[in-house]
């Protein structure tokens, strides 16, 4: 057992830090309130290889492994939530799934201009009538010779307005429910494709957040992602990657609450003492490093276990679960050490808790994450082999180079 | 182009420090980083190597734990780092540390220049930079604040000092020895840097290795002593409010009270 961290993992932590203090830090205030994208994000995280982090190398990505996925997470959303949204959408729900089920075409065509940061992406799931309950989606796929035919509406897509390419999930066989659903790469240029924004959300502002809707959108049986059927276990195996990077994300987050708490209570006066002199400060200070520490461990465990290879949706929802619920406590607390100022936005912690409440509700909400490890638990829920795993990493094979046509 | 960085290890610029009562000066467990003076030549350097070709070689006197900082460069795109670690080296003042610089540039073998940070955010003596010069006897170009032209064929470089006055364009021979302000801003290391500095074997040459006897080197060496160290006394800061009707107003009571305070 080793609880350190590499060389590499270190200065991956440090150069990530460094781009969200030196260029994000000093702008994400008046993004946040705009409700306004920083427009040049896309091109720095591509710059600094974020966009391909752990992508194989002849993918277009950097070669780094999971663990440098979720330290960067971690530290983006140490920053703001907005930027961690990009890595969950962009890298893990989207690109990591044509890693996990592309074919050597798709994976060429779609995930090499992700992974450089070329084309931005995004994922499809969700729907006006349905969140948690997946299976209860109404975006058609029909088939008509060489192409499926979309029609559908899909909705809180992070990116929707901003992504080129998407992943998403429809049903190919609307009798057989979950069976009947299978994923697609669609282009933004596909026709019938049109996408809107929404205002008005608590938090996330300076990330964009939008729908999709599809009218009779042409997609090329090629751009089928696996099997006719499979789309349900190619979605929830994607919610495996991004719930990993929520996790870590909200680590950050709950880090950041508690070096602003920290920071606060030991300046501010009360009483003629420093107010983390005072034992009611203290607990709130003690629960935030404590739930720090176990979020930490736990979504690194996850990492661990993706580059190992092994399944891990059991451990990474856990992590998620942990990690997006004490993200919320952490902010609520954080905000009561910072009384009156913690209540308005000169300081940072009041958009940490308006971030910190959209994670108890994306990527599987606090209570389908309850049940899921309730019923592991209690035995009745087994995960059972997918036909594409997501695949172990090994350093070789991640650095390789492309072999020169 | 070979171009030599000799960096510093320094206490992250955010760091409290303390000094204890037999005048030892703490950072307590604050990160360590590569000086951030240094990583301004480090970036000069890397944009010179990619405009002329050549190598960028990083090197650093320090404990162990400075192949941190040595990495960090190299994750940046240096291509070799050294470490030049004795025991007998502690304690060196600048001029000492200098020498033994010298001695690792010289061993080096043909260096066409040498690129370090103004001074370090530690020591701020900004003194290593003068005495490496005198050491390797090349020109000194110090408090640069731009490369006008190099011409490695014709063994010249001009630059721009920065100095109170204002700015100096001077010409001088190459080989030469450059300190760095503030004149770029300093890349993030990138991934496959990280992959590289993170497998690197990173070389270690110690008194022997570069001809130096210990009596050369370290605190007996050295000229400068401290007779004491202690923090500087807080200063006391007081906040006051000007207020007034108008804007113009303020102002005139600003300026009254600086008036007063023999600030204007």
């Amino acid at each position: 057992m080793d609880f350190q961290l590499s060389d590499e993992h270190r200065m991956v932590q440090q150069m990530v830090r460094e781009f969200a203090e030196r260029e994000i830090r000093p702008v994400i205030k008046e993004h946040d309130r705009a409700q306004k994208p920083i427009p040049w994000l896309f091109e720095r995280m591509a710059a600094l290889g974020l966009l391909g982090i752990c992508i194989p190398v002849k993918y277009g990505g950097a070669g780094m492994d999971y663990i440098s996925l979720g330290l960067a997470c971690e530290e983006l959303e140490r920053v703001d939530s907005s930027l961690r949204v990009v890595m969950s959408v962009h890298v893990a729900l989207n690109s990591l799934s044509l890693l996990q089920w592309g074919t050597e075409e798709q994976k060429r065509r779609y995930l090499v201009p992700q992974a450089k940061g070329e084309r931005i992406a995004a994922y499809a799931l969700t729907e006006p009538g349905a969140g948690s309950d997946a299976a209860a989606i109404r975006t058609t796929a029909r088939r008509q010779g060489d192409v499926y035919i979309l029609n559908g509406e899909k909705t809180w897509i992070s990116l929707a307005d901003l992504a080129d390419h998407f992943l998403v999930i429809a049903k190919t066989d609307p009798e057989k429910g979950h069976r009947g659903m299978s994923a697609f790469i669609v282009e933004r240029s596909f026709p019938g494709v049109k996408t809107g924004t929404i205002h008005g959300k608590l938090g996330v502002r300076a990330g964009n957040t939008g729908w999709i809707v599809f009218e009779n959108t042409p997609v090329p049986v090629e751009n089928r992602l696996g099997e006719e059927g499979e789309g349900f276990y190619i979605a929830m195996a994607a919610l495996d990657n991004g719930r990993y990077t929520v996790a870590a994300g909200a680590t950050g987050l709950i880090r950041a609450c508690l070096e602003a708490s920290v920071k606060y209570a030991n300046e501010r006066m009360t009483f003629g003492r420093r107010i983390g002199e005072h034992q009611l400060v203290q607990e709130m200070i003690a629960k935030m490093a404590a739930s720090y520490e176990i979020a930490r461990l736990l979504y690194l465990r996850a990492g661990w276990m993706k580059n190992m290879g092994m399944r891990n949706t059991r451990e990474t929802s856990l992590a998620k679960w942990f990690a997006t619920e004490a993200a919320v406590q952490a902010a609520l607390d954080a905000i009561q050490i910072h009384g009156a100022y913690g209540y308005s936005d000169e300081y940072d912690v009041e958009r940490y808790l308006r971030n910190a409440k959209g994670e108890v509700i994306y990527e599987g909400t606090s209570q389908i994450h309850t049940i899921l490890q309730a019923e592991y638990a209690l035995g009745y829920r087994k995960d059972r082999p997918l036909r594409c795993e997501l695949p172990a990493y090994d350093p070789e094979l991640w650095r390789a180079e492309p072999a020169m046509a | 182009m070979h171009i030599v960085v000799p960096i510093k290890q320094t206490p992250d610029t955010t760091a409290a420090l303390t000094v204890d009562a037999s005048g030892r000066i703490s950072w307590g467990d604050a990160p360590l980083i590569v000086n951030p003076w240094d990583e301004f030549a480090i970036e000069e350097s890397l944009r010179l190597k990619e405009k002329f070709g050549g190598k960028v070689t990083v090197i650093t006197l320090g404990p162990e734990s400075a192949k941190e900082a040595l990495k960090q460069a190299v994750a940046m795109g240096c291509d070799e780092a050294i470490l030049l670690h004795d025991p007998a080296f502690e304690g060196s003042d600048a001029v000492v540390t200098a020498a033994i610089l010298a001695a690792a540039i010289r061993k080096l073998g043909a260096v066409d220049l040498v690129f370090m940070g103004k001074e370090s955010v530690d020591g701020n003596s900004a003194q290593v930079p003068p005495a490496l010069a005198r050491r390797l006897g090349w020109p000194l170009l110090a408090y640069v604040g731009k490369i006008r032209e190099v011409d490695p064929a014709g063994r010249t470089i001009v630059v721009e000092r920065i100095l109170e006055e204002g700015r100096q364009v001077v010409r001088a021979p190459l080989p030469a020895v450059l300190s760095a302000m503030q004149m770029n801003e300093p890349r993030y290391p990138s991934f496959m840097g990280i992959r590289k500095a993170a497998r690197m074997q990173i070389q270690v040459w110690n008194a022997a290795d570069l001809g130096l006897s210990p009596e050369q080197v370290g605190a007996a060496a050295s000229a400068a002593r401290w007779p004491a160290v202690f923090a500087p006394p807080r200063q006391e800061v007081q906040c006051e409010f000007i207020q007034g009707e108008s804007p113009e107003e303020i102002a005139r009571l600003l300026v009254d009270r600086l008036l007063a305070e023999k600030v204007l």
